[in-house]
C-alpha cells in the first residue's frame, strides 16, 4: 500500500481534530479507509469490505437509521464503488436521501445518484418528483443542487418534466442559478436538440447576460449551435468579436484572470466560435481580422495558458478565410510550437502543422529537420502525431519512405486502436501513391501481416476489388497478378504457422484465382503448399473454407493430388469442408462440369450468379405439393419465435447461425463479384463476430514475420523516381539483387538525417506545393490506371477535364461495397443531383401512383409511345453562351422542363465542342441529356453523337444527328436510358464525331457514370399492399446499418436521409420499426422493413429481382456514410 | 471533456466523474486500462495519450495523477489548464491539499468539481465564484449540523 498513505495516517487524528464538523461524518469512512491500508492482499480487502458492504445493506434496511447516519453510509458505499465492489443496494437509498433529508443530507444524496446512476438507469424516474420540487424551493443551496443534477444525468425522456422550470430560471436574479440552468439547458440540447428549439431567443439573453459567468456558459450552446449550422448565426459575428475585443482589454473582473491571462476559457471558446463562423466566408472573415490579429499579439507570455490561446488562434487563422499577413503571423507562432523544447509544446506544434499542411505545405519543410527528429522520438504520442503529419504530406515521390516509417512504427506498435487506424493509411497511401507493382504488393503483404485480423474487413476487399477488376490494360494487370502470386508462393514456402488469417484468405484467394498466370512454377507445388496450410491447426475454418476454394479452381490435371485431399477431408468434423470436399472431387473428375461452373479467365462481371438457386424451382414446388412447409428464412423464423414470446429485448439478428463458410461455397468467386460480396455482407454481423473472435485467439502471436523475413528489407536512400509501370523482376532475382546491394555507409548520424529529409520532403517545393494541398483534391492518378484514350489529346482544356473523368473512373473501381474513405472524394455533383430530386419526384410518383398501380403496363407503354410520337428531326437550338453550364438547364425540352433532374456536370471538351450532361429522373426512365456546345464562331455540320453502355438498355433517343450547329449554340440531345438488371454504378462512353471543315471529321470521346440511385423511383402503396407484396417476394438480404442518432428522433431521421438520397417512399413508421418502398424504374420494386436494434438499424430488403436489394442496401451505406 | 479520473502512484482511483454515459463494465475496463497506461508512462514524455479515439490529458501533481479524456477537436493545453485550475480550487480549499484530504473527503472534492465543471464543460473559471458557492453551501451545513449534533451527542453517543 502506498507509503505516503501510510506515512500520513499516523499523523490522522490531529488533521481531523482540526475539522470536527466533517470528521464526525467520515469517522466511519476513516476506519473502513485505515483498516484497508492496514492490509496486504487482494484477498483481505475483498473479505473486508464484503463485510462492510454487509453491515451496510442490514443498517439501510432498518427503520431506525436516521438521516444522518444514511448520510454517513452513502458515502462509505460511494467509496467501496470507487474501488471496484458492487453497492447497488444503496441506489434506491441515495435517491431517499436526495428527497426526504435536509439540504445537507440531500447534497450527500444527489452527489451519490450522480456518481451511481446514469442517464440510462430506470430509478432515475422516481427523481423527477424530488428534482421539480428542488427546482421550486426557494433555497438557493437547493435549487442549485437540482440544475446541478438536471445537468448531468438526467435522461431524454424525462427532460419535458422539467423543462419548463428550468427555463424559468434563466431569468433568475442569482447569477449563479442563471448559469447553471443555461448549461442545464446545453445538456438538454445535446440529448434532445428538438425539444429546447423553442428556447432558442432566449439563449441569445443569455449571451447578452450582465453576468460574465452566464454569458461563458452561454457560449457553449453557441459553439455547438454553429458548429451544425454556422449560416445562421452570422449575425452574431459582431458580438462575438466585440466579447472577444473586451475580454483582451481587460474589461472582466480580475478574478476571472487566470495567470493574469484574462478569462483564456472564454477566449477559446470565442476564437472556436470565431473560426467556424468565418470558414469559407470572406466578408465574415474581415470581420475578424483584427481581433485575431490582436489575440496572437497579445499572448505573448510564456507560459501554458498563453500557448493554449495561441494555438486556437493559429488554428482560427487558418480556418477562416485567409489573409497573408496573418497567415505569416500564425506560421511563426507554430515555430515556436515546434521548436520550443517543452515536449507539450512541441506536440502541439506538430499538431497545428498537420492541421496547416493542408493548407500549405511548405511550412512543413521549414521545419523538416524538427519533424525528423520527432520521427525517432522517444515518446510514443510524439512520433505518431509526426507520422499523422507525414501522412498529410506523402506524395507519389516520398511515398516509399514515408510508408517505411509508418510500417516501422507498426512493427513497434501493439495498441490495436494505433494499427487498426495507421494500416489502414498505409494501405490508402499504397493504393494511391504506388509507383510499381512490386513495392505495392510488398507494402500489402506489410499491411496484411501486421494489421492482421484486426483489420477493418474493407482492407482486403478494396485489394481483391483492385487484383480483380484490374484497370483497361490487361496486361498491366497481369503483370500485377502475376507478381501477387509469385511473392505470396515464396511466403507460403517459408513459415506460415503465424500469418494472420486474413493474409491466408488473400492469398489463397490470389492463388487460386491467378496462379495459372504463372507458367513456370509448378501447379503441383501451389497445391502442396496450399494443401499445406489446411493441415495446420492455427489455420481457422474460416480460412480453410478459402483455401479449398482455390484449390478447387486449380487442380487442371492435378487429379491424383486432389483426390488424396478429397478423401482426407471426407472424413473431417467440419461438415462444410466434407461439402467443398465433395464438390472438389466431382469437379476435378469432370473438366467439362469443371470449366463450365468456373470458367478460367472470364472478366469478372461476366460470370453470373444464380443466388436465387431457380434451378431448384422445380424441387420446392414438388415437395409443397407434397405437402412440405413453405421456406421461411432462419430470420423470419426467429423473428417469429421472438413474437411470440412476450418480451422481446434482444436484437434477433445476432444469433443466427447461418455461416460465413456456407455462403462461400455457394459462391465460390464471392470476392470479384459485386452482388454476391454484398451477399456477404448481408451476413456482416456473424462477419465480425468470427473476426472478433478469432482476434482474441490470435491476440499475443508475435508478429515477427515481415520484419526480415522473405521481404527485402527496401532500405529508402534515395528518392525514389515516380515511374509507372516498371518492369517486374522475377522475386527471387529481385530479391538477390536487393540483398547485395550495399547499403550506402552514411558517416554522421546528421548526414543519415538530412538524407532522411530530403527524400521524406522531396516534392514538397515552392513549384510543386499546389499539388500537395493533396485531400482537398483528387489524387494524382494511380500507377494501374490506364490513361484513357482521349487523354492524350493536346488542347489544355481538355486534359483538365479528362483528369478530371479518369479520377472519377478510379473512384468506380475501388469503390467497394464496404464504403472507404474514397466515397469522400467522390465528385459532389452526383450527390448534389440526389437533393434536387426527391420531393418533385415523390409528388409525381403520387399523382401518377393512382393510374400506375391500375395498369401499370399499359401507362409505361402508353408514355413511351408518346415519346415516339415526339420524335422530331430538327432538334432544339438556342443562343446561349455555352459557357455557363447552370444556364444549360433553361435549354431543357418544354416537355421535360418540369421533370426533377440533376445539376448538369461537364462531361468533355475540346477547342471546338464542350459536352455537358444532365439527368432527368422520369418515372419510366432516367433521361440522359448530352448538351453538345459550339465553342467556335463557325459553324459545326455532321454532329453525330453515339452513346454506349452493356449495363444499359436505350429506350428511345433523340437529337443524336445534328445537321448545322450555329457558331455558339447549344443543341440537345437525350437518351431515355432503362436499367433491366441493377448494377451499383455503371458507366457510359460515347464519342461525337463532327466536322468544322468538310471532309474533315474529328471525333470527342466522353464518359461517365451512373448509380443504380438514378434509377431507383418511389413506390407509393398503402401499409396492407406492402404487407401482401412482403410475403410474395423472395429474395431478401439483411443488414445492420448505421443509425443517424444525432437528431431526436433517429429512425425517422435516417429513413429521412435514405429518403433524400435515394427517392425511397417511407410507408409508415409504427414505434421503432419503419416500411420502406422503392422500385426499379417501373419494374421490380424493393420492400425494405427498417428496425431500430441498440445504435444499429437493421435493414431488411425484399425483391423479386434478386441483385435490386444488395444494390440498394449498397447505396443506403453510402448515404448514410456521407452523413 | 468525456471524463475525469484522479488516481494514485500506486493505480488506486481516488475519484471518477463520467460525462458520457457508460456501463459500469465499460467504466471499469476504460480505467483500468488508462491507470495502467498512464502510470508506464516516464515523467519527461508529454502529457497527451492518443488512446482509442480519445485524446487523454494527464499531469501528476506529487503522488495523484489528475487524468482528462477530451474530444479530438478539443484543446490539450487548455484541459492542461483545468487540471490545473481544480487542483488550485482543492489548495485553496483545503489549505494546501494532500491525497489524504482527497481520500477522506473525496465527497467534497466531488462538490468543488461539480461547481467548476458541469456536464464536462467548465461552469465557473472564477475561483473566488466557485469557492463562495461551496462555502455557502457548507455554510448551510454547519448550521444544519451543528444542533443536530447536540442532540444526538446527548441522545446517543
Amino acid at each position: 500500500m502506498s507509503d505516503v498513505v501510510e506515512k500520513t495516517l499516523t499523523a490522522l487524528p490531529g488533521l481531523f481534530d482540526s475539522q470536527t464538523g466533517a470528521a464526525k461524518i467520515t469517522n466511519r469512512l476513516r476506519q473502513l479507509v485505515k483498516s484497508i491500508t492496514e492490509l496486504t492482499s487482494k484477498h483481505e480487502e475483498e473479505n473486508l469490505i464484503k463485510q462492510e458492504l454487509c453491515a451496510m445493506k442490514e443498517q439501510v434496511s432498518s427503520p431506525n437509521t436516521s438521516m444522518k447516519q444514511m448520510r454517513e453510509i452513502m458515502v462509505r458505499a460511494m467509496y467501496c464503488e470507487m474501488l471496484g465492489y458492487d453497492a447497488s443496494f444503496t441506489y434506491i437509498h441515495a435517491i431517499k436521501l436526495a428527497q426526504q433529508g435536509g439540504v445537507l443530507e440531500k447534497r450527500v444524496g444527489y452527489l451519490a445518484v450522480s456518481l451511481f446512476l446514469n442517464e440510462g438507469h430506470e430509478l432515475l424516474l422516481l427523481l423527477v418528483n424530488t428534482v421539480l420540487k428542488d427546482l421550486q424551493s426557494t433555497n438557493l443551496i437547493e435549487a442549485c443542487m437540482a440544475l446541478t443534477v438536471v445537468a448531468q444525468v438526467f435522461p431524454k425522456d424525462m427532460i419535458p418534466a422539467v423543462l419548463p422550470l428550468v427555463e424559468d430560471k434563466l431569468s433568475h436574479p442569482k447569477e449563479i442559478i442563471r448559469r447553471k440552468a443555461v448549461l442545464a439547458l446545453y445538456k438538454f440540447y445535446l440529448i434532445a436538440p428538438n425539444q429546447v428549439q423553442h428556447i432558442h431567443g432566449k439563449f441569445r439573453k443569455a449571451l447578452s447576460d450582465r453576468d460574465p459567468g452566464v454569458m461563458a456558459s452561454s457560449l457553449h450552446i453557441y459553439l455547438q449551435l454553429i458548429r451544425e449550422s454556422p449560416d445562421s448565426y452570422k449575425d452574431l459575428t459582431g458580438s462575438f468579436v466585440t466579447i472577444l475585443k473586451q475580454v483582451l482589454g481587460g474589461k472582466l473582473p480580475v478574478d476571472f484572470n487566470y495567470h493574469s491571462v484574462p478569462a483564456p476559457w472564454l477566449q477559446i471558446q470565442l476564437l472556436r466560435i470565431l473560426s467556424l463562423l468565418g470558414k469559407e466566408d470572406q466578408s465574415t472573415s474581415e470581420l475578424m481580422y483584427e481581433v485575431l490579429d490582436e489575440s496572437l499579439r497579445r499572448a505573448e507570455m510564456n507560459h501554458n495558458i498563453t500557448y493554449a490561446i495561441l494555438y486556437e488562434c493559429v488554428k482560427a487563422v487558418y480556418t477562416i478565410h485567409p489573409k497573408v499577413e496573418l497567415l505569416e503571423k500564425a506560421a511563426r507562432c507554430i515555430g515556436n510550437f515546434v521548436l520550443s523544447p517543452k515536449i507539450n509544446l512541441k506536440y502541439l506544434g506538430l499538431k497545428a502543422l498537420t492541421y496547416v499542411v493542408q493548407h500549405d505545405a511548405k511550412l512543413a519543410l521549414q521545419h523538416q529537420m524538427t519533424i525528423i527528429e520527432c520521427l525517432d522520438h522517444s515518446d510514443f504520442t510524439i512520433k505518431r502525431e509526426t507520422l499523422e503529419l507525414l501522412f498529410r504530406i506523402t506524395n507519389a515521390q516520398n511515398v516509399t519512405v514515408i510508408v517505411e516509417k509508418m510500417l516501422d512504427f507498426l512493427r513497434g506498435c501493439n495498441d490495436e486502436h494505433t494499427i487498426i487506424h495507421l494500416v489502414g493509411k498505409v494501405s490508402e497511401l499504397a493504393e494511391k501513391f504506388a509507383p510499381d507493382n512490386s513495392w505495392f504488393i510488398q507494402t500489402m503483404n506489410c499491411v496484411f501481416s501486421i494489421g492482421g485480423d484486426l483489420l477493418q474487413q474493407d482492407v482486403p476487399n478494396n485489394f481483391l476489388r483492385l487484383l480483380a477488376e484490374g484497370s483497361e490494360s490487361k496486361e498491366e494487370d497481369d503483370q500485377l497478378r502475376l507478381y501477387a502470386v509469385e511473392s505470396y508462393l515464396t511466403v507460403l514456402k517459408g513459415h506460415t504457422s503465424h500469418l494472420p488469417q486474413c493474409f491466408l484468405q488473400v492469398m489463397s484467394w490470389v492463388l487460386g484465382e491467378y496462379a495459372h498466370l504463372q507458367g513456370s512454377v509448378d501447379r503441383r507445388e501451389v497445391i502442396r503448399l496450399l494443401t499445406q496450410l489446411l493441415d495446420q491447426r492455427s489455420v481457422s475454418s474460416e480460412t480453410r473454407v478459402w483455401i479449398l476454394s482455390a484449390l478447387t479452381k486449380i487442380p487442371e490435371g492435378q487429379t491424383d493430388l486432389i483426390l488424396d485431399l478429397a478423401e482426407r477431408l471426407a472424413s473431417s468434423q467440419d461438415t462444410v469442408l466434407r461439402q467443398q470436399a465433395q464438390e472438389l472431387q466431382h469437379l476435378s473428375q469432370d473438366s467439362q462440369l469443371h470449366e463450365w461452373v468456373l470458367p478460367r479467365g472470364a472478366p469478372w462481371d461476366a460470370i453470373e450468379v444464380d443466388s436465387s438457386l431457380s434451378f431448384l424451382d422445380g424441387f420446392v414446388s414438388e415437395a409443397l405439393a407434397a405437402g412440405a412447409a413453405p421456406y421461411k428464412p432462419p430470420h423470419q423464423r426467429q423473428e417469429e419465435l421472438c413474437e411470440d414470446r412476450a418480451l422481446n429485448l434482444e436484437p434477433y439478428s445476432f444469433s443466427l447461425p447461418v455461416s460465413l463458410s456456407s455462403c462461400s461455397i455457394t459462391d465460390r468467386q464471392s470476392p470479384t463479384l459485386l452482388s454476391v460480396s454484398s451477399g456477404l455482407s448481408g451476413n456482416s454481423t456473424e462477419l465480425s463476430q468470427k473476426a472478433g473472435s478469432s482476434t482474441l485467439i490470435l491476440e499475443g502471436v508475435k508478429r515477427v514475420w515481415g520484419k526480415d523475413g522473405y521481404l527485402p528489407q527496401k532500405e529508402a536512400t534515395a528518392p525514389l523516381v515516380d515511374e509507372p509501370s516498371a518492369a517486374v523482376q522475377p522475386p527471387v532475382q529481385q530479391e538477390a539483387a536487393e540483398r547485395t546491394e550495399p547499403r550506402p555507409e552514411l558517416s554522421t548520424r546528421n548526414q543519415d538525417k538530412q538524407q532522411l529529409a530530403s527524400s521524406l520532403f522531396v516534392g514538397l517545393g515552392v513549384g510543386s506545393s499546389v499539388s500537395l494541398l493533396g485531400k482537398s483534391e483528387a489524387p494524382p492518378p494511380r500507377f494501374r490506371k490506364k490513361p484513357r484514350p482521349h487523354e492524350s489529346s493536346s488542347s489544355s482544356g481538355t486534359s483538365e477535364k479528362s483528369s478530371d473523368s479518369s479520377c472519377r473512373s478510379s473512384h468506380n473501381t475501388t469503390d467497394s461495397f464496404l464504403y472507404g474513405s474514397f466515397l469522400e472524394e467522390e465528385p459532389a455533383t452526383s450527390k448534389s443531383a440526389f437533393d434536387h430530386t426527391p420531393k418533385s419526384t415523390t409528388a409525381n410518383g403520387l399523382s401518377q401512383n393512382k393510374d400506375t398501380k391500375e395498369d401499370k403496363h399499359t401507362n409505361t407503354s402508353q408514355i413511351f409511345g408518346g415519346d415516339m410520337v415526339i420524335v422530331r428531326p430538327s432538334t432544339i437550338q438556342d443562343k446561349h453562351p455555352p459557357s455557363e453550364s447552370s444556364d444549360l438547364t433553361a435549354l431543357l425540352p418544354a416537355d421535360l422542363k418540369d421533370l426533377p433532374h440533376s445539376d448538369v456536370i461537364s462531361l468533355t471538351s475540346d477547342p471546338s465542342l464542350s459536352l455537358s450532361s444532365c439527368r432527368l429522373f422520369r418515372d419510366e426512365a432516367l433521361l440522359l441529356l448530352i448538351f453538345i456546345s459550339n465553342c467556335t464562331e463557325t459553324v459545326i455540320k455532321d454532329i453525330a453523337v453515339q452513346l454506349t453502355c452493356e449495363e444499359l438498355k436505350t429506350a428511345s433517343l433523340r437529337g443524336n444527328i445534328v445537321d448545322c450547329l450555329e457558331a455558339r449554340s447549344t443543341s440537345v440531345c437525350h437518351y431515355a436510358l432503362l436499367m433491366d438488371d441493377p448494377h451499383t454504378n455503371v458507366s457510359f462512353t460515347g464519342t461525337v464525331s463532327y466536322q468544322t471543315q468538310p471532309g474533315h471529321t474529328n471525333t470527342l470521346p466522353f464518359s461517365g457514370t451512373l448509380s443504380t440511385a438514378d434509377f431507383i423511383r418511389p413506390l407509393v402503396l398503402t401499409t396492407e399492399e406492402y404487407g401482401k407484396l412482403w410475403l410474395s417476394l423472395s429474395h431478401d438480404v439483411k443488414q445492420n446499418l448505421k443509425l443517424l442518432t444525432d437528431a431526436g428522433d433517429p429512425l425517422r431521421t435516417t429513413l429521412n436521409a435514405l429518403k433524400d438520397a435515394l427517392q425511397l417512399h417511407v410507408v409508415d413508421i409504427i414505434g421503432s420499426e419503419g416500411i420502406v418502398a422503392c422500385r426499379l424504374l417501373s419494374s421490380a420494386p424493393c420492400l425494405l422493413h427498417c428496425r431500430v436494434s441498440g445504435a444499429a438499424l437493421v435493414m431488411w430488403l425484399r425483391s423479386p429481382h434478386p441483385a435490386l436489394p444488395d444494390c440498394i442496401l449498397y447505396h443506403c451505406q453510402r448515404a448514410l456514410a456521407h452523413r | 471533456m468525456q471524463f475525469m479520473l484522479l488516481f494514485s502512484r500506486q493505480g488506486k482511483l481516488r475519484l471518477q466523474k463520467w460525462y458520457v454515459p457508460l456501463c459500469d463494465k465499460e467504466k471499469k475496463k476504460i480505467t483500468r486500462e488508462l491507470v495502467q497506461t498512464v502510470l508506464a508512462r516516464k515523467p519527461k514524455m508529454c502529457s497527451f495519450l492518443e488512446w482509442r479515439d480519445l485524446k487523454i490529458v494527464y499531469k501528476r501533481y506529487a503522488s495523484l495523477y489528475f487524468c482528462c479524456a477530451i474530444e479530438d477537436q478539443d484543446n490539450e493545453l487548455i484541459t492542461l489548464e483545468i487540471i490545473h485550475r481544480y487542483v488550485e480550487l482543492l489548495d485553496k480549499y483545503f489549505g494546501s491539499v494532500c491525497e489524504l484530504d482527497i481520500i477522506f473527503n473525496f465527497e467534497k472534492a466531488y462538490f468543488i468539481l461539480d461547481e467548476f465543471l458541469l456536464g464536462g464543460e467548465a461552469q465557473e473559471t472564477s475561483k473566488k465564484n466557485v469557492l463562495k458557492a461551496i462555502e455557502q453551501a457548507d455554510l448551510l451545513q454547519e448550521e444544519a449540523e451543528t444542533p443536530r449534533s447536540v442532540l444526538e451527542e446527548i441522545g446517543l453517543t
